[in-house]
């Protein structure tokens, strides 16, 4: 029922694409809408139209910084049981990854959801368990959900939420680049409808589409956003129906609004983004891992964590190269042997051009 | 990680806060559904152990006539 496939009409739209001369910079900020991409082969096709469709930072666990890392990793130093998704575990810190840790003997649970680690800290109810909560607008309303629905004492999150629409909004600023028009995260947009992203459109006039992941939908969001360059429009449009609607999920967002407050705070790669970051609400300190563990974490104040040497996991985040532009791609950082978080993650730039262009 | 995969809710749990969802294949999972309004029968996106929404089944089976039908708008331009 879901199935998006018909050939006919994908090379229709190919075909309403390519008399396009003029070149066109899009972004979208998804790890999935990449994965469609590259495995469908829909970045050369695209390329052969003379339009280029770059990864932002559309990545929870590559925007997370080395400072939340190493602040997982103290506390699992400091004998806490911790739990995060997978690829989480496996992004190296300064000194080690979690899953390192955890070879080391530290209790490190790998989970699928925040609702696992619940599971874990009701299981051994003398142990606290830590669960770093990683990810978009997307995320953020199942660690809400959980904490509502009141957790066990020795139960915390370390709260890494961040917030889609700042970062666009980031990178248009900075002007690092000339982008024509932003592909808008379909599951993101899911929780937050369309209304968020509409300020950018009018303040910075760039053309937004909302769009799904199969491959179609991705090629008939490129057609809509070329459609509103060539008209000079700047609008947010909707191309996945199906799953977004315009006001988006009312229930998630009023949890979100219950559960945390906005916060200004860095991504990797980027500086600081203003109102991007979402903390716990004084109202739930008592699972905020941050003020529970405000001793523990303290030797880490003012300390800062920089990039792994050679890494351009930054850049990558920023859409400013490619991962192939990186001397360390496919050589020294591999998936097997990652070193920079975008090699980690299914949903990172890097692991994805190695999953499918990588000889 | 902001991945979501269709199923379809087959059965809800006497919590009335969980329901099994399957996803073809012969694979189902227990999944949180507080997030959405969802019934058995209906199609939900899952995220990290959660339905964040319910889809649109009229909207899915009309999507590709929307699509044929914006193209040959432009063409008529």
């Amino acid at each position: 029922m879901f199935s998006l496939q018909d050939k006919n009409l994908a090379n229709k739209i190919i075909k309403h694409l390519q008399p396009n001369k003029k070149p066109y910079h899009f972004m979208h900020v998804c790890g999935t809408h990449q994965d469609t991409l590259m495995k469908h082969g829909l970045d050369d096709l695209l390329e052969s139209c003379n339009i280029h469709i770059g990864q932002g930072p559309g990545c929870p666990v590559c925007v997370t910084t080395p400072y939340e890392i190493e602040e997982m990793l103290l506390l699992a130093h400091k004998g806490i049981t911790v739990a995060s998704f997978g690829d989480m575990i496996q992004v190296p810190g300064s000194t080690m990854s979690l899953q390192q840790m955890k070879t080391e003997g530290g209790h490190v649970h790998t989970v699928y959801g925040i609702e696992d680690a619940v599971a874990l800290a009701t299981k051994q109810p003398n142990q606290d368990v830590v669960f770093m909560s990683v990810g978009f607008e997307t995320t953020a309303p199942t660690t809400a959900a959980t904490l509502l629905s009141e957790p066990p004492e020795n139960f915390s999150v370390l709260c890494c939420h961040r917030q889609i629409p700042p970062a666009l909004e980031a990178l248009v600023n900075m002007g690092d680049m000339n982008i024509d028009g932003f592909i808008d995260p379909g599951h993101v947009s899911t929780i937050i409808g369309a209304q968020p992203y509409e300020a950018l459109s009018e303040k910075y006039h760039v053309p937004q589409v909302i769009a799904g992941f199969e491959p179609l939908d991705i090629l008939m969001a490129t057609w809509m956003l070329v459609q509103q360059c060539e008209h000079q429009e700047a609008k947010v449009e909707n191309e996945y129906h199906r799953a977004v609607r315009y006001e988006g999920n009312k229930k998630a967002q009023a949890i979100i609004k219950k559960v945390f407050t906005t916060s200004d705070v860095k991504w990797r790669g980027f500086p600081i983004i203003p109102r991007s970051g979402m903390l716990l609400h004084k109202k739930y300190s008592d699972y905020d891992a941050r003020i529970k563990y405000e001793d523990l974490l303290q030797p880490l104040q003012d300390k800062t964590f920089n990039e792994p040497q050679g890494c351009r996991c930054g850049e990558v985040l920023r859409g400013l190269i490619s991962p192939q532009d990186c001397a360390l791609f496919s050589h020294q950082c591999t998936p097997e042997h990652p070193v920079g978080p975008c090699m980690v993650s299914t949903e990172g730039s890097c692991q994805i051009a190695y999953r499918y262009r990588s000889n | 990680m902001c991945l979501a995969i269709p199923g379809k809710i087959i059965s809800i749990e006497a919590d009335e806060q969980h329901a099994m969802v399957d996803y073809g294949q012969g694979t189902s999972r227990k999944v949180n559904i507080t997030l959405v309004e969802a019934s058995i029968g209906d199609y939900v996106l899952v995220h990290a152990g959660f339905a964040i929404e319910v889809l649109d089944k009229e909207e899915a089976q009309k999507t590709l006539a929307i699509f044929q039908e914006m193209l040959s708008q432009e063409e008529n331009i």
